[in-house]
């Protein structure tokens, strides 16, 4: 495959791995964030932490849209999802992710919702135009990369006049997760961050600067094969060993500085900022997410169904919040691979692919058995 | 939620729609964030949408700095 | 007489079902006219044979997969295929099949003829008869369509006794040919996932390779799994938790048609997470190893045949993985039902 074996190359593995060993100055640790659900899966499914110095540590991040979903927004669209007008339209991997008293859509599924996974809001849109008595919602979720194919389903039912057709929004924001990130004041000490690849291809690498410069951290955006997260970590390191705080853009083939235009504008004419999300881990954070315009209120689930968010509650043991925050290992949680494993999760770390404690059951717990005597 | 991945345009549809094609395996999708796809053009695909063309420059000018970030110091 | 049946246009009905002369006619006109054999033909309520003392195997399977038609195969194909296989992997030679039909009303005749005929096909190019079975016909809306069970019986050659508690430490993995065709052929039907690819799904009857390879190996092997839903991560766990030891494998080894893994890229599936219905994986002592690929590599249907790994010493079972990037990983059975990932 064409642009993506090129990038997985184990030969060019080793020897980047090689000169990051040469180059991580073994008197300093240094602590890399990566950003981007599509990295945590990759380095995981890869095993890149296996090349890695001791002394080169990679922290998961909130990254993943589906993680930092509260239960309450899940709850929101259980209740949608069980209105016998409705047919939800979820991505496929929303399907197991726990909302209160245990339920998933695909529980609500077995109970007789009507949900439907689907690949792209185009096959919500067909189902909307092929299906004129249901109300069609489809479940939107996701950073900046996911958001602009929605904004277009919304101009294209507009267009059609497709009024049977709404949008649940979920849609957040990076920088706003990263800024929470940076002011938690807890004792995760981050010296750079791995700057996520494809909500980059979007937004540019222009956002980041605000990072390098008022929180001094350098960020590199990568590419999310293997390789480019393993070149990121040497540009990193290397910008740390010089003591310099830059963007820089591993990704260059696909991410320029302004990012794309296009997929911008759409998005700002169809949505603008929700004053306040709750995000599971972080809790409330301003202006981190997005909700749709008035102009566009009659495609709003929200309003259409009247729907009312209700406080949910985690497990109270679930440390997807720290895990999120890059605070704790999935392994220091003490549900993880008990109570909380990917058949029975109980946090939504578990289910996504790309949630570390998915990740790290998946692909990586056999890790532990080697640091026990 | 980022898995995108880099297809080839092998037909451009009408209504902003192509067809792409990842090692043979072909996917009608939608073009409409991009300018003037053109067939032959590598594109990131998410969810059913081209989000960027990947620049064939870069992208060998990206290998060259990856083997020469692991070749001998 | 009743009337002949109208195969072209004609659908089932509940008629056909009731044990009457409807029912007849659908059983002579279509099942036992592809089926078409001795025992078959006597009309009985069972097939009475005659069997060479010896150890014998026996399996049940249910066919229930959506699409009925898929690029290579049906659910006929594939529930005479499957079956053979199941006995196959006890190294037994398979003997007779049987095959059962819960019907959903209103499926079309001729569609039942097409995956009749099919089965009767996959039946007389394996050598093994359809030699009873059964009739149902559901309300509308209570079966997909059409399901199949099917059960069948085979002879285990004498000395022979593979069972998958039996892998040992050192001993080596065998894989007989590329992964994770049939699950991406019966994807690309699905609604909501389509995309246009040539890729045919691999099932096929596996009886002929076992034979060639316990000529090879016979005293050598230890079990072997033919890797179906689940795909090869499923059957190696059950594997390593049924032997109560660890797998060892080499990513770079396991053969994965470029298609495959580009079709797997855009659903975000693993390959190894993939259903095969013509493909087997053998434990074989490692001085066997040798023969046995050489065996295998020389029939048609495992000409990619390949070394994947070895058994290992490992209290907690695990499947472990080096990459072709260089890392290591497990490869662990999959959570609930395969959903392709978006991200």
């Amino acid at each position: 495959m064409k642009y993506v074996d090129e990038y997985r190359d184990g030969a060019l593995a080793r020897g980047i791995a090689d000169t990051i060993a040469r180059e991580a100055r073994p008197d300093r640790a240094y602590r890399l964030m990566e950003f981007c659900g599509g990295h945590t899966h990759a380095i995981a499914r890869y095993g890149l932490e296996d090349l890695l110095p001791e002394n080169v540590k990679l922290i998961h991040g909130p990254g993943c849209p589906v993680c930092v979903l509260p239960m309450a927004r899940v709850d929101l669209g259980l209740a949608c999802a069980r209105d016998p007008r409705v047919t939800i339209c979820v991505y496929g991997d929303m399907m197991r992710v726990p909302g209160s008293h245990g339920s998933s859509f695909l529980k609500a599924k077995a109970e007789g919702a009507d949900v439907r996974m689907v690949y792209s809001t185009l096959d919500a849109l067909r189902i909307a135009e092929q299906e004129r008595g249901r109300e069609v919602v489809f479940f939107a979720i996701g950073f900046e990369t996911t958001t602009p194919p929605t904004a277009l389903a919304v101009r294209a039912a507009a267009r059609q006049g497709l009024t049977n057709f709404s949008v649940l929004c979920n849609h957040v924001l990076t920088p706003a997760a990263m800024t929470a990130i940076l002011e938690s004041g807890e004792d995760v000490r981050i010296e750079g961050f791995i700057g996520p690849a494809h909500v980059s291809t979007v937004i540019g690498t222009e956002p980041y600067e605000v990072f390098a410069k008022r929180y001094r951290k350098p960020v590199v955006i990568a590419g999310f094969e293997p390789l480019d997260v393993a070149q990121a970590i040497l540009m990193l390191v290397r910008q740390i060993n010089q003591g310099r705080s830059e963007v820089e853009n591993e990704y260059i083939r696909a991410v320029s500085r302004g990012g794309n235009a296009r997929a911008q504008d759409e998005v700002a004419a169809v949505f603008e900022l929700r004053e306040s999300f709750e995000w599971r881990g972080l809790g409330f954070l301003p202006n981190s997410a997005l909700k749709l315009r008035s102009a566009f209120a009659e495609f709003d689930a929200e309003a259409r169904f009247a729907l009312t968010e209700k406080p949910a509650k985690d497990n109270p043991a679930c440390e997807c919040g720290a895990i999120l925050r890059g605070a704790k290992k999935p392994a220091q949680c003490r549900l993880f691979g008990t109570a909380c494993t990917p058949d029975t999760p109980l946090g939504s770390c578990m289910v996504s692919p790309e949630g570390a404690c998915s990740a790290h059951w998946t692909y990586g717990r056999f890790r532990e058995r080697r640091r026990v005597a | 939620m980022c898995l995108a991945i880099p297809v080839r345009i092998v037909e451009i549809l009408p209504d902003d729609r192509a067809k792409v094609s990842l090692d043979g395996v072909v996917k009608t999708i939608s073009t409409a964030l991009v300018e003037e796809p053109a067939v032959g053009d590598y594109v990131v695909l998410h969810v059913g949408y081209a989000l960027a063309r990947i620049d064939p420059e870069e992208a060998e000018r990206t290998l060259e700095m990856l083997r020469q970030a692991g070749a001998a110091a | 007489m009743s009337h002949k049946l109208d195969i072209k246009q004609g659908r089932v009905d509940l008629s056909h079902g009731a044990g009457g002369r409807a029912m007849g006619r659908l059983i002579g006109d279509i099942f036992v006219a592809a089926f078409d054999n001795e025992l078959l033909r006597k009309g009985n309520d069972q097939a009475a044979f005659d069997i060479a003392a010896s150890r014998m195997a026996m399996t049940t399977d249910s066919y229930v997969v959506s699409p009925l038609f898929f690029p290579g195969g049906d659910i006929g194909r594939l529930a005479v295929n499957g079956t053979i296989n199941d006995i196959a992997m006890s190294g037994a030679r398979p003997l007779y099949l049987t095959a059962s039909f819960i019907i959903e009303e209103g499926f079309a005749l001729r569609d039942l003829k097409r995956i009749a005929d099919s089965m009767g096909e996959a039946s007389r190019l394996a050598g093994v008869p359809i030699v009873c079975g059964d009739t149902k016909v559901v309300e509308r809306g209570k079966a997909d369509g059409v399901f199949v069970t099917t059960a069948g019986v085979g002879l285990i050659p004498p000395g022979l006794d593979l069972s998958c508690e039996k892998a040992r430490p050192g001993d080596v993995v065998v894989l007989s040919g590329g992964i994770g065709e049939h699950g991406v052929a019966v994807m690309s039907k699905r609604e909501n996932l389509e995309f246009e690819t040539e890729i045919l799904s691999d099932t096929a009857a596996l009886h002929g390779l076992v034979v060639e390879m316990v000529a090879a190996a016979g005293p050598h092997l230890r079990a072997m799994r033919d890797p179906t839903r689940g795909g090869l991560a499923a059957t190696l766990n059950e594997l390593a938790h049924a032997s109560r030891l660890g797998f060892s494998l080499d990513e770079a080894a396991i053969p994965v048609r470029a298609e495959v893994a580009a079709a797997c890229e855009f659903l975000g599936l693993d390959p190894l997470n993939v259903a095969n219905e013509g493909k087997l994986v053998a434990i074989v002592a490692p001085e066997g190893a040798e023969a046995l690929v050489a065996a295998m590599r020389a029939h048609p249907l495992a000409a990619e045949a390949a070394v994947i790994g070895r058994a290992v010493e490992d209290a907690q079972c695990f499947v472990e993985m080096r990459t072709a990037f260089g890392g290591g990983r497990i490869v662990d059975w999959l959570a609930g039902e395969q959903l392709p990932r978006i991200c």
